[in-house]
């Protein structure tokens, strides 16, 4: 590493210190066993008792897992059938104003997002609750998961499906036996994504929640507007465990898949 | 047939629930506030035909906005709003380059790890991430009893609750949506090229200059506008970290509808900071066109 | 010979497998293809041959069913197919890129269409190890696309395309990503397997030797229109145009002026030279323009004045050694440059000829094709 300088060193070190600090904190003061949240006072898990006591808490947080799934699974859907209209449909009336509506939301301030959502469900009478944030969730999530799968279709050779047709596939069948299980991974992806915005939430969530269902953002920062609590930084390990462990799982199993598959196309070439 | 249900469908639930709220928007911003459910004036009745509808455009007006020029609070918010998105964003362009550069320059086997390290904070809540900050930013938070101790400070300094401290946590935040492209930037530069311009007599000063930083063009400009433009309408991290001096326009308008209930004056808000917003978004997506053309 | 000659072409009395009738294709303002019209017999190998652009892709994925005609009728075994969707026609495509499903085993490729059509279990099993065993792809049935070679990819591609048994197999540049060496030994697999399952081959290629070597006919096209059909000889030999001439192999085209003689034309080519003279099966009237088009290996080259009709002095100013031959880059009067090619039956250290030499080439009054342009 010619060009590796210690000034490069610098940089990552500062760098991923700064990105990771205040999160390794956060997660160290959780087991604090004192009230005052910067005064450290021997380890505890109290605070991840307590937080399993306090039914606030899991009430919301079951209401986010919720939203999340369904919200998520529908996008997911749409947000695919999306990306297939804008990479394959060729051209059809309103085509412009469609993806328009595809990249606005990914840019468009969900202050303006909650607020338009908001009007749009009072003007047509529908009560706010777990409905409502679904419908908000998946609208937004749906054009992250209709980029993230666009941005795949684009690299797939179109002959595959032709292939596929040529064998005798009904064009739904091709989609169903030969694009789908291609673009999979990125399906998942779009998923994922569309699950985390979903979960991570809280403008939108906030303009749309109705007193019926509130969300876990919601009810983390109605708390933590009130200052710092040790049952939050219990409750953001948790969090912030869940993903880590998720985060590293994913990228260890596609590691492992391209190793094994580069080791399986060597070996083929030596075979020939 | 078939095409015509895959189109309609996602095509559809984006009208309905996208660009028809946003005209509802549009419209209530042109209406009256009025102590009624729901509090404007005057409301659509489709019952009534032509004339009701005529009678429904003549009671528009732009009195919302006209309020929104006289009362400063608005326009500052607005100013401070881009103030702030401004130097957040070059804040993050020094503090994310120098990261990106690093990651580019390291080793390849290197390389999946870190680009995975910048990217995992992203999955993790940003609320969380900001919040972070509150137990380390407070006046007995951790960083200044760290400076206390070290007797760099004699008594503590009021960082949580000023615009500090909301410079703060955008960079903290955003720094991931700075590193990202101008590392995928970076990362395709043919490192023989710096190579080259040394060879005809740069130095290596002059061919950061000269070959790095053009070549990376594209990816600070992406950078810098996925960063401004959500700090623009930011509302979480003034609300937690800002003080009552932070003006931000997201949060302006949260409160005018929740706390103030005012709906045409937060919809005018709304109309407005997408106007400011919306030439921002068209470099930005013209910049993603260029790129999409350079790399087909 | 005891043998026919396969040529159903020569016989009215057969029914073309496919047939053209005034087909026409436009993208927009451009025109792919323009008013085509052309048979195709069954059990054929027939290749489609010409730059790319030419339209030759447009038409096999009009068979396909990828395209439809603009203007004029498809038929294949008698009947209309523009209504036909490609996954209800008995006509199967090899793929340019092979577009072997990624997903799927080489076996479950090969099964693909079979299990489409709805085959049961037994009918597949055999079926499908019928096609390993005609592309030796036995050994790699259990693997993924990506885990075996290029070269075995194409045979998987073929295999998954006939296992069909499909009326017509339209092959896209099926050669064009393997090796010069591998396409050479693949090619003669290629006719061996149309030979032994009888299905007719339409081959789409841009390389000229490849459609030489394996199609019973070739179509050369050129914007959008079939300029020449003919076996490969023919093309080689009997050209119908400069542009057929230029487009297969090595030629020399000569303009001249040609006059009818007794025994054939005497062609003038630069003033105040000896007329060049030729045989043709075309006729000229006196003083029209026309084309000499002669194939360099049928140039004869020396140092002594040959005893014929056909001689020209020259001198030397390029040689371009190929191993096996030799092409010498002839000045003659006029400026002009012909090329002539021997075989290096010699070894290099004995050859006698070199730059600047001053040369007699020569021909017979058959070896060169008058051709109108």
């Amino acid at each position: 590493m010619k060009r590796f300088s210690a000034f490069n060193v610098v940089s990552l070190t500062l760098g991923f210190a700064f990105l990771y600090l205040p999160m390794i904190i956060l997660v160290i003061y959780s087991f604090n066993d004192s009230k005052l949240v910067t005064v450290w006072a021997g380890f505890s898990t109290r605070w991840y008792g307590e937080l399993l006591q306090n039914e606030a808490f899991l009430d919301a947080a079951w209401v986010t897992i919720r939203v999340a799934v369904a919200s998520s699974t529908i996008a997911t859907v749409l947000g695919t059938m999306a990306a297939y209209v804008l990479v394959r449909a060729g051209r059809f009336h309103g085509r412009t104003l469609f993806s328009g509506m595809i990249y606005a939301p990914l840019v468009m301030p969900e202050v303006i997002t909650g607020l338009s959502l908001l009007l749009l469900f009072i003007g047509i009478g529908l009560d706010r609750g777990i409905v409502t944030i679904i419908l908000a969730h998946t609208t937004f999530s749906m054009c992250y998961v209709s980029v993230v799968v666009s941005s795949r279709l684009v690299s797939f050779d179109r002959s595959l499906e032709e292939a596929a047709l040529d064998l005798g596939c009904t064009p739904f069948a091709a989609f169903r036996l030969v694009t789908l299980p291609i673009i999979a991974p990125a399906v998942i992806s779009g998923w994922l994504l569309a699950f985390t915005l979903s979960l991570d939430d809280l403008v939108i969530a906030s303009f749309t929640a109705g007193p019926s269902a509130t969300t876990l953002p919601i009810k983390i920062f109605s708390a933590v507007r009130l200052g710092v609590s040790p049952e939050i930084n219990a409750l953001s390990t948790i969090m912030i465990g869940i993903v880590t462990v998720g985060v590293i799982t994913a990228s260890l199993v596609s590691k492992r898949a391209s190793v094994k598959q580069q080791a399986e196309e060597q070996a083929a070439v030596r075979a020939t | 047939m078939r095409r015509l249900i895959l189109i309609a469908v996602p095509y559809l639930w984006l009208l309905a629930l996208f660009l028809v709220p946003f005209l509802i928007v549009l419209k209530i911003s042109l209406s009256d506030t009025a102590i009624a459910i729901p509090p404007y004036t005057p409301t659509l009745d489709l019952a009534g035909g032509w004339a009701a509808f005529k009678d429904f455009l003549g009671q528009l007006d732009m009195e919302n906005f006209v309020w929104l020029t006289e009362d400063d609070l608005y326009w500052k918010a607005y100013l401070s709003s881009v103030k702030i998105a401004f130097f957040a964003t070059v804040l993050t362009l020094v503090a994310g380059y120098p990261i990106a550069y690093a990651m580019a320059r390291a080793a390849p086997e290197w390389r999946p790890t870190l680009l995975m390290l910048v990217i995992l904070p992203f999955w993790t809540s940003f609320l969380i991430r900001v919040y972070a900050w509150m137990g380390i930013l407070s006046n007995e938070g951790l960083l200044n009893g760290l400076l206390l101790k070290l007797g760099l400070i004699a008594e503590p300094l009021t960082i949580l609750n000023t615009n500090a401290a909301v410079y703060i946590g955008i960079v903290y935040t955003y720094l991931p949506f700075m590193i990202l492209p101008i590392y995928s930037a970076l990362e395709k530069m043919d490192e023989s090229l710096l190579e080259a311009a040394e060879d005809l007599g740069c130095s290596r000063l002059q061919a950061f200059w000269l070959v790095t930083v053009p070549l990376s063009k594209q990816g600070i400009i992406a950078g810098c506008f996925l960063v401004f433009i959500p700090v623009v309408g930011e509302f979480v991290i003034p609300s937690l970290l800002g003080g009552s001096g932070t003006l931000m326009i997201g949060k302006v308008l949260f409160e005018e509808f929740f706390n103030n209930r005012d709906w045409p004056v937060a919809s005018a808000v709304a109309v407005i900071l997408l106007l400011i917003l919306i030439i921002p978004i068209i470099l930005f997506q013209r910049n993603e066109q260029k790129q999409r053309e350079a790399e087909g | 010979m005891a043998e026919t000659v396969f040529a159903p072409w020569t016989d009215p009395q057969q029914k073309p497998l496919i047939q053209f009738k005034g087909v026409t294709k436009r993208f927009g303002d451009f025109i792919a293809i323009d008013n085509l019209s052309q048979d195709i017999y069954a059990q054929e190998f027939f290749a489609l041959l010409g730059p790319s652009g030419c339209g030759k892709t447009t038409m096999m994925r009009m068979l396909a069913g990828f395209e439809a005609p603009t203007e004029g009728q498809i038929l294949i075994a008698g009947q209309d197919v523009a209504r036909v969707p490609p996954n209800k026609r008995a006509v199967n495509m090899m793929f340019q890129s092979y577009a072997l499903f990624p997903h799927l085993t080489v076996w479950d490729n090969i099964a693909f269409g079979l299990r489409r059509e709805g085959k049961s279990k037994a009918e597949i099993e055999p079926r499908v190890a019928e096609m390993l065993r005609l592309t030796r792809l036995e050994r790699f049935a259990r693997r993924k696309p990506h885990q075996i070679s290029g070269g075995q990819r194409q045979r998987v591609a073929l295999a998954r395309s006939l296992a069909k048994a499909p009326k017509l197999l339209l092959l896209d540049e099926p050669l064009g990503a393997l090796d010069a060496k591998l396409r050479q030994q693949t090619q003669f697999e290629l006719m061996d397997i149309q030979e032994k399952t009888g299905t007719t081959f339409v081959i789409v290629t841009h390389d000229q030797e490849e459609a030489m070597t394996v199609a019973s006919r070739v179509a050369v096209m050129d914007e959008g229109r079939i300029i020449q059909v003919a076996t490969p000889p023919e093309i080689y030999e009997q050209p119908n145009s400069v542009y057929v001439a230029d487009f297969i192999g090595d030629v020399n085209i000569i303009e001249g002026v040609a006059h009818p003689q007794a025994d054939g034309y005497d062609i003038l080519w630069v003033e105040g030279r000896q007329p060049l003279h030729a045989k043709s099966t075309r006729s000229f009237s006196n003083g029209q323009r026309c084309f000499l088009a002669m194939r360099p290996e049928k140039v004869a080259i020396g140092t002594e004045e040959p005893e014929t009709r056909n001689k020209v002095k020259g001198r030397i100013i390029d040689i371009a050694y190929l191993g096996n031959l030799s092409t010498y880059h002839v000045e003659v009067p006029g400026g002009r440059i012909i090329k002539a090619q021997t075989a290096n039956t010699r070894r290099l250290s004995r050859r006698t000829l070199t730059w600047e030499d001053e040369v007699w080439l020569s021909w017979t009054e058959t070896a060169a094709v008058m051709l109108e342009e």
